[in-house]
């Protein structure tokens, strides 16, 4: 059975689309799993009948809203689909920022419409969400497996510090640096602390986690909560956990 | 022949983001031809405002999905110019090798997945993996060993991780450089194949003189800083951006443009290639030559076989750059350094032409302002003019409406635009 897909995109870089076209050894198999709609990156024909549709970004824009109400009318199955349309991703970092002063920054005296980040779910019901900054293309295969053979998709509820103890690597913490592995959703094999550098949670809140315990882990160690707090809000994944501890 | 047409493509596709091509002619006059882009801002720049030096190359990383490396790079380029701080060489060629990756990943996205249909005569890519599924597989086979470089040098293909201010978080694993020299040897195969596909097809014979930007160092071809050059004679300091780009906004564009010494100019493979020919491997200056491009070459269709002639240059300057790494102690990766004020731009060779961040650091090691130009926006004066002047030349060579859309569409194309990068 094929299914049926679009993909569309929002405020975002189109990073977790060309994730799609990537692990190239496999591509072709993986086409062959699909019917694609409606692809403006990569297929000129526009097709309105999907039934699974993928929506990359954040909304900052009134017609952006008004485009996804119209996509939610017509898809079964509405993915959110990385970090952008999870959680508003780093889009959402404007939202410190007054408006009127963001298009001055950057446009000068030109008029430009602009609204607060918002995250998919603010506006649409989503049936399921692909977190990952960008998403991980093993794990999109898997769930577009599960999605064909009516099985139920699931992404790992354990934390990321699983997957990275499981690569023998030496902890950040004790290297002196905070890294958001303790409470982000595993799933991306701990990519970013096997690089050595921090997690910043892209995948967003692990299940059952104990974020005062982490708090504590940081000011135990006499790590800087500045550095804590900007890590934190880099995705904007982990509001309200992270205000609440403040 | 006196008519009327009227032309106008509403997000157009095979490009990555979303800008509209709207063309007027009345009583066979053109009217009105523009490259607008709608694509929704993001306000990087603002993002940037307070964020942690170390910090800034993970998020302008995320400007753009398909040359996040580059993105990285400028940030880390303009930061430790800022902070008078030297990466070790080690780290110098790990980062060039990784730009080698994303231009060769990006070059063949843009060659077999953007612009072959419009050869083929297909919506997409996909029912030429049917009919052609041998050039397929050589183009997936070069996209698949660009993303594999820089998964090798960066820790994942898509915004980097190991690209740190200083140098290196992790340098690259031994074994991993030894598959790569096998791969990178493997996959000339593929190249030749692309090479003489390419030679097969008619290039859209238009010429309408431009002003080509890029980076320069004058010993090798460009990629990570050097000095700002175009084909009108300007030579210009990394530092001066600004008088090299000029900036402005149009009311259609949420995308701004630029210009230099002309109304418009260009930047990306074609651009590189005018001004660096000479430093092109002879290897990749010899499939020039076969291909027929030679400098300086004035018409926009002609990018895609500039990015062609590059990815040749990179296959065997990537080779080299693996074999120096083998031979290299892989444990001097990092410059320890201490946050302090500055400011500084970084300027790098992003496979679409000549991309830059200005940043200002302030004493708490804190960005307090940032500035990224964005190759698209170099290009959209130039894809403005180009527009007019091909639907003119179109006319009046008596082509039909469909064929100048068509032409329209592969000229904007052929510039790779990315459009979400310029509107960040």
């Amino acid at each position: 059975m094929t299914l049926k897909i679009a993909s569309f995109d929002f405020t975002c870089c189109e990073g977790c689309q060309l994730q799609l076209a990537n692990r190239e050894s496999t591509l072709i198999d993986f086409l062959e799993l699909l019917n694609i709609r409606n692809f403006r990156e990569i297929l000129s024909e526009k097709h309105e009948d999907y039934d699974i549709v993928f929506i990359e970004g954040s909304i900052s824009r009134q017609d952006e809203v008004e485009r996804l109400l119209k996509i939610r009318e017509r898809a079964k199955v509405l993915v959110a689909f990385g970090t952008c349309a999870c959680f508003g991703g780093v889009n959402s970092l404007k939202n410190r920022f007054k408006l009127d002063e963001a298009v001055r920054e950057v446009y000068g005296n030109m008029a430009i419409e602009t609204l607060p980040v918002r995250k998919i779910s603010d506006l649409v019901k989503v049936d399921l969400s692909i977190p990952g900054c960008p998403v991980a293309k093993e794990e999109v295969e898997r769930i577009m497996v599960s999605l064909a053979t009516d099985s139920i998709p699931t992404l790992p509820n354990y934390p990321v510090c699983v997957e990275c103890k499981q690569q023998l690597n030496t902890c950040l913490f004790d290297l002196g640096e905070i890294c958001l592995g303790p409470i982000t959703r595993a799933g991306c094999n701990a990519v970013c602390p096997t690089g050595k550098t921090a997690c910043l949670g892209c995948r967003g809140p692990a299940e059952e986690l104990n974020m005062p315990a982490f708090f504590e882990l940081v000011k135990e160690r006499g790590l800087s909560l500045d550095d804590l707090h900007e890590k934190l809000a880099f995705y904007n994944a982990f509001e309200p956990l992270a205000t609440d501890e403040t | 022949m006196k008519r009327d047409f009227a032309l106008d493509i509403h997000h157009l596709t095979r490009v990555e983001g979303h800008a509209n091509i709207q063309i007027k002619v009345r009583d066979g006059q053109l009217v009105d031809a523009r490259w607008a882009i709608v694509e929704t801002p993001r306000f990087f720049e603002v993002m940037l405002k307070g964020m942690s030096a170390e910090r800034v190359p993970f998020l302008t990383s995320r400007i753009c999905g398909i040359c996040s490396i580059s993105h990285s790079l400028a940030s880390i380029r303009a930061v430790e110019r800022a902070m008078d701080i030297v990466a070790p060489v080690v780290a110098e060629k790990t980062r060039l090798l990784a730009m080698h990756g994303e231009t060769l990943q990006s070059h063949a996205l843009h060659l077999f997945f953007l612009i072959l249909p419009d050869f083929a005569g297909t919506s997409s890519v996909l029912p030429l993996i049917q009919s052609h599924p041998d050039l397929i597989r050589a183009g997936l086979q070069l996209k698949e060993l660009g993303n594999e470089i820089s998964t090798v040098t960066t820790g994942r293909c898509t915004h980097p991780v190991s690209l740190v201010v200083g140098g290196l978080s992790k340098a690259p694993d031994k074994q991993a450089l030894l598959h790569l020299r096998t791969m990178i040897q493997e996959r000339k195969p593929a190249l030749d194949k692309a090479c003489s596909y390419f030679h097969s097809l008619t290039i859209p014979d238009f010429c309408r003189e431009t002003e080509f930007i890029s980076l320069s160092n004058g010993s090798t071809y460009p990629a990570i800083g050097g000095h700002l050059v175009s084909t009108d004679g300007i030579n210009r300091d990394e530092n001066d951006y600004l008088q090299m780009t000029k900036e402005y906004t149009r009311e259609f564009s949420t995308s701004k443009f630029t210009r230099l010494s002309r109304e418009s100019s260009a930047a990306g493979a074609l651009a590189r290639f005018n001004n660096n020919y000479h430093l092109l491997h002879p290897k990749a200056r010899e499939c020039a030559e076969n291909l027929g491009l030679q400098p300086v070459c004035h018409n926009p269709f002609m990018n895609n076989i500039a990015q062609l002639v590059e990815c040749v240059h990179i296959l065997e300057d990537a080779g080299e750059l693996v074999n120096s790494l083998l031979e290299s102690n892989l444990a001097e990766i990092k410059t320890p350094y201490t946050p302090k004020a500055g400011k500084a731009t970084g300027a790098v060779e992003a496979p679409r032409g000549v991309l830059y961040h200005h940043i200002e650091i302030d004493d708490k090691g804190k960005v307090a302002k940032a500035d990224c130009i964005i190759p698209t926006t170099q290009n959209n004066g130039n894809i403005h003019d180009d527009l007019r002047a091909l639907v003119e030349q179109s006319l009046s060579k008596g082509k039909n409406d469909g064929e100048i859309t068509k032409l329209c569409e592969m000229m904007v194309r052929s510039y790779d635009p990315c459009i979400s990068c310029s509107v960040h």
